[in-house]
C-alpha cells in the first residue's frame, strides 16, 4: 500500500475517524464498504487512516486527488450528508482534536510545506448521530453509508455530487 | 470565497491533556496533570473473543497502533501460557523497532523540536554559516549550503502564504528561545529531511505488517505471515531485502543526524539539564524477546526507585511475578467510582464519576498507576537508566557519545545526574533511537537466519479452556511501558485493563496524595512570560504526551487565569 512517493501521482481515498466511538468510525467503515462492495478504478488506493497522521505522510504525496471520508459535524441534521471542497476544508479539519493535535489539517499543511500536496482535496462525510465508545454505527448513519459509499464512487467518476445537501 | 462554517469538534479518543500550574514569583509551585476525556476505552472488550482484541486495542490511539496490537497478543498468550514461534517474534520485533523509530524520530523534529527551535528566526540565517557549522558537526551529506538555501527559500514562501498550518502559534521570539539563526535554519531542514526518511521506518511496518497505520498480520500464537522463497503473495526473501535498504538509511540519519540535533540543541539549554527532573522512580519492561517464552531479551527491563541505579531491581521474563505484583492503580483523584483503595489491574474498574475539577479531590480521567504504592516514570528514560544499571554496553557507548557531544559544544561537564531532567528524556529518546536501529538490523538478520536454517514457523493454534485464567503482556513502547491485563471466562474475555505509558506519567496524585511524574516534573520550573508557558510545554513534551495539550495557568497573586492552548 505505501508506494514510493516522488513523481508518482495517483488518486487516494481515505477514510478517517476512530471506529471504537461509534459514528466517529464512519469514514473507516466507507473504506471498508467500497473494498467489499465497489469496484473502483485501478489508479485509485483507497486507505484505512484510522486517527493516524506522519505514517500516512508517504500515501498522500503528489496525489491528484485525495478524497477524505470522515464524520463531519457541521450543524446540519445527523445522517445529512456533507461534501467539502478548498477553503471549506482547513476550517473543519483545524477544530480536529487528534494526537498532538496533528490532525489532518496539520497533515495537509505539511505536505504543503514539502510542495507535495494534493492537486485537489474533496472531503465526503455525513453528520454524525453518536459519538461514543461502541463498534456500531447509529441506524442513521448505517443507512447514509452505502449512499456515501456511492458518492465517492461518483466522485472519483468526476459525476457530479448526489445527495448533496450543502454545509450550513 | 469559502463558506464560513461552524462545526463541533471531531472528537478523537486520545482527549485532551489539562495541565494547571499555581505560579508565584515566576516559577511554578503546584500543577495538576488532568485527562479531560474518558477513557474507559476497554469495556468495549468484555465479551468479546480474546483473538480479535488486538484488531480493536490498535484503535485506542492514532499514534501507538502497533503497541496496543503487540502487548494485547501477548497478554492471551500469557494467560493461556504460550510458545510463540521464533520466525514470529522476530517478526513482531522488527516491527517494534521499525514502529519505534518512526516514533521516535517524528516526536523529536515533528512534535517537540518547536518547543526549542525558533523557525521564524531561521529565516535570518546565512545558509553559508550554517552549513560551516552544519559540516563541523556531523558527515551527512545532506547539510550543503544549496540545502539551508532551499529551506529558507521554501521556509520564506511558507511564511508569506500567511497558512503557517503546523507552524501557527509558535512562540517565536520567545525569550527562552536561545538557539542563533543558523542553528534554528540547521535544525528546520532537518526538520524536513526527518519528514523524508520516516516514511522508511514506516515501509518496514508495511511490509511486515502488511498495511499501516493498521498492522494485520497478528495473531494469538504468533503471526499471519506465511513465509516462503517464491511467493508474491506472502512474506518474500525479495520483499524483505527491500527492509535492508530501508534500515541503512534510517541507521545513518538517526546517527548522523538526529543524535547529533540534540546534542547541538542541548548544548545551548544546559540550564534544561537540572530543569524538569520530578519523579525519580524509573519502571521499564524488558523486550525484543530471543526465544519462544520471553526468557530472554535484548533490552533489559527493571525498577529503579528513588534514583538508585545500583539497586535496580530486574523485570526479567514474561510473566514476571515481581512486576505483576507491584502494578496497582488508584482513582482516588480520578474521575471513578472508588473508595476500595488502589487496585490491580485483574480486579480494576471504569465506572466514571464526574465530580468538576477539585484540586483536593478529583480532577481527571487519568487513573494514578503505582508501582509498589508509588508513582514511576516511564519512557525512554527509565530504559536508558535500567541499561546503566545492568551495564548494557551497546546502550552506554551511544550515551556517552551523546553526553561526550554536548559536553564538547557547550564546554561543561555533564554528571549522569543530568540525564534526571526534561533534556535528559530527549537525549535518552535520542539514544535509545540510536540502539533500536541496531536491534531492527539484528532482528532482521536473526529473521533471515532463522528462515534460512529452514524453519518456517510463524504461528501456533491457541486454545482455551473452560475455566477462567488471567494474563498479562508488557511491551516497552516508545513512550514507556505499556502492559494489557486480561482476564478469559469459556474463551471470553470478562475483564480487560490496559496500563499505557501515558497513564503512568501523566497519573494524578495518588491514594496517598502523592504527585504524578508530569506534576512533579514541573515544579520550580522557571517562567519568563506566564502568558507564554513555553517553558511548561518543553518539560511535557519532553515525555512524548500522548494526548493532546491544553496549559491552563493561574497566578495566585492576581486571580487571573490565562488559558493557553498548546502546540
Amino acid at each position: 500500500m505505501t508506494h514510493g512517493g516522488g513523481a508518482a501521482r495517483g488518486r487516494v481515498v481515505l477514510g478517517v475517524g476512530n471506529v471504537i466511538m461509534g459514528d466517529e468510525g464512519l469514514g473507516v467503515r466507507c473504506i471498508e464498504l467500497l473494498e467489499a462492495a465497489h469496484t473502483l478504478p485501478p489508479d485509485v488506493i483507497v486507505i484505512d487512516g484510522g486517527t493516524s497522521t506522519h505514517e500516512l505522510l508517504a500515501d498522500l504525496e503528489d496525489l491528484d486527488l485525495l478524497v477524505i471520508v470522515d464524520a463531519v459535524a457541521n450543524g446540519a441534521p445527523p445522517g445529512t450528508q456533507v461534501r467539502l471542497v478548498g477553503d471549506e476544508i482547513p476550517a473543519v479539519f483545524s477544530n480536529t482534536l487528534s494526537p498532538h493535535q496533528h490532525g489532518i489539517h496539520d497533515l495537509l499543511a505539511t505536505l504543503r510545506l514539502l510542495g507535495r500536496e494534493p492537486g485537489r482535496v474533496v472531503a465526503l462525510g455525513v453528520v454524525p448521530v453518536r459519538m461514543e465508545l461502541g463498534l456500531d454505527l447509529s441506524p442513521e448513519v448505517a443507512a447514509a453509508l452505502p449512499v456515501l459509499a456511492a458518492r465517492v464512487v461518483a466522485e472519483l467518476a468526476g459525476a457530479p455530487p448526489v445527495g448533496h445537501a450543502g454545509a450550513a | 470565497m469559502g463558506k464560513r462554517i461552524v462545526i463541533d469538534p471531531i472528537t478523537r479518543i486520545e482527549g485532551h491533556l489539562r495541565i494547571d500550574c499555581e505560579v508565584d514569583g515566576g516559577k511554578v509551585k503546584d500543577a495538576w496533570a488532568s485527562g479531560t476525556m474518558f477513557r474507559g476505552v476497554e469495556q468495549i472488550l468484555l465479551g468479546r473473543d480474546p483473538r480479535d482484541a488486538w484488531t480493536i486495542t490498535q484503535r485506542f490511539c492514532g499514534v501507538c497502533t502497533t503497541v496496543h496490537a503487540i502487548a494485547s497478543v501477548r497478554a492471551v498468550e500469557n494467560a493461556l501460557q504460550m510458545a510463540v514461534p521464533k520466525n514470529a517474534q522476530f517478526i513482531r520485533n522488527v516491527i517494534i523497532a521499525a514502529h519505534a523509530i518512526h516514533d521516535e524520530i517524528v516526536h523529536f523534529y515533528q512534535l517537540s523540536a518547536l518547543d526549542w527551535v525558533d523557525v521564524v528566526s531561521a529565516l535570518k540565517a546565512d545558509p553559508k554559516a550554517t552549513a560551516a557549522l552544519a559540516e563541523s558537526l556531523s558527515d551527512w551529506p545532506m547539510n550543503g549550503v544549496k540545502v539551508h538555501t532551499a529551506t529558507k527559500e521554501r521556509l520564506a514562501k511558507f511564511v508569506e502564504s500567511g497558512q503557517l498550518g503546523i507552524f501557527a502559534n509558535g512562540y517565536w521570539g520567545h525569550p527562552a528561545m536561545k538557539l542563533p539563526p543558523e542553528v534554528n535554519l540547521l535544525a528546520v531542514t532537518h526538520y524536513l529531511q526527518a519528514l523524508e526518511v520516516q516514511r522508511k521506518a514506516n515501509k518496514i511496518v508495511s511490509i511486515l505488517g502488511s498495511k499501516t497505520p493498521h498492522i494485520q498480520n497478528l495473531a494469538v500464537g504468533g503471526v499471519s505471515n506465511p513465509i516462503a522463497v517464491d511467493s508474491q503473495s506472502v512474506l518474500t526473501i525479495e520483499r524483505l531485502l527491500a527492509v535492508k535498504e530501508s534500515i541503512d538509511s534510517l541507521k545513518q540519519f538517526v546517527n548522523e543526524v538526529y543524535a547529533v540535533d540534540v546534542a547541538a540543541v542541548a548544548s545551548f539549554y544546559p540550564e534544561w539539564t537540572k530543569i524538569g527532573k520530578g519523579v525519580t522512580n524509573y519502571l521499564a519492561a524488558p523486550d525484543f524477546p530471543l526465544d519462544e517464552r520471553g526468557t530472554k531479551f535484548m533490552t533489559s527491563g527493571g525498577y529503579i526507585a528513588n534514583g538508585d541505579i545500583a539497586g535496580m531491581k530486574p523485570i526479567t521474563a514474561f510473566g514476571d511475578t515481581f512486576f505483576r505484583e507491584h502494578v496497582a492503580e488508584s482513582v482516588k483523584h480520578a474521575w471513578y467510582q472508588g473508595g476500595k483503595g488502589a487496585l490491580h489491574p485483574y480486579k480494576g474498574e471504569t465506572v466514571a464519576e464526574f465530580t468538576d475539577f477539585q484540586e483536593q479531590g478529583k480532577y481527571s480521567f487519568v487513573k494514578a498507576p503505582t508501582f509498589d504504592g508509588k508513582p514511576a516514570q516511564v519512557g525512554p528514560l527509565a530504559r536508558v537508566l535500567m541499561a546503566v544499571a545492568t551495564k548494557d554496553d551497546a546502550i552506554l557507548a551511544h550515551l556517552t557519545k551523546l553526553l561526550g557531544r554536548v559536553e564538547s559544544i557547550a564546554k561543561i561537564k555533564l554528571p549522569l545526574e543530568a540525564l534526571h531532567s526534561t533534556l535528559g528524556r530527549h537525549a535518552a529518546r535520542a539514544v535509545m533511537c540510536c540502539r533500536n536501529v541496531e536491534i531492527l538490523e539484528a532482528q532482521y538478520k536473526l529473521l533471515l537466519d532463522n528462515i534460512a536454517s529452514g524453519d518456517a514457523t510463524t504461528f501456533e493454534k491457541p486454545t482455551f479452556p473452560a475455566g477462567e485464567i488471567s494474563g498479562f503482556g508488557f511491551h516497552e513502547a516508545p513512550r514507556g511501558l505499556l502492559s494489557h491485563w486480561v482476564v478469559i471466562e469459556k474463551g471470553v474475555i470478562k475483564n480487560y485493563q490496559a496500563v499505557v505509558p501515558t497513564t503512568w506519567n501523566a497519573a494524578p496524585r495518588n491514594e496517598s496524595d502523592v504527585r504524578g511524574p508530569y506534576e512533579e516534573s514541573l515544579i520550580d520550573t522557571p517562567l519568563a512570560d506566564p502568558e507564554r508557558p513555553l517553558e511548561v510545554l518543553r518539560t511535557i513534551h519532553s515525555f512524548d504526551p500522548c494526548l493532546a495539550c491544553a496549559v491552563h495557568l493561574i497566578d495566585p497573586s492576581r486571580r487571573d487565569i490565562v488559558q493557553v492552548r498548546a502546540l
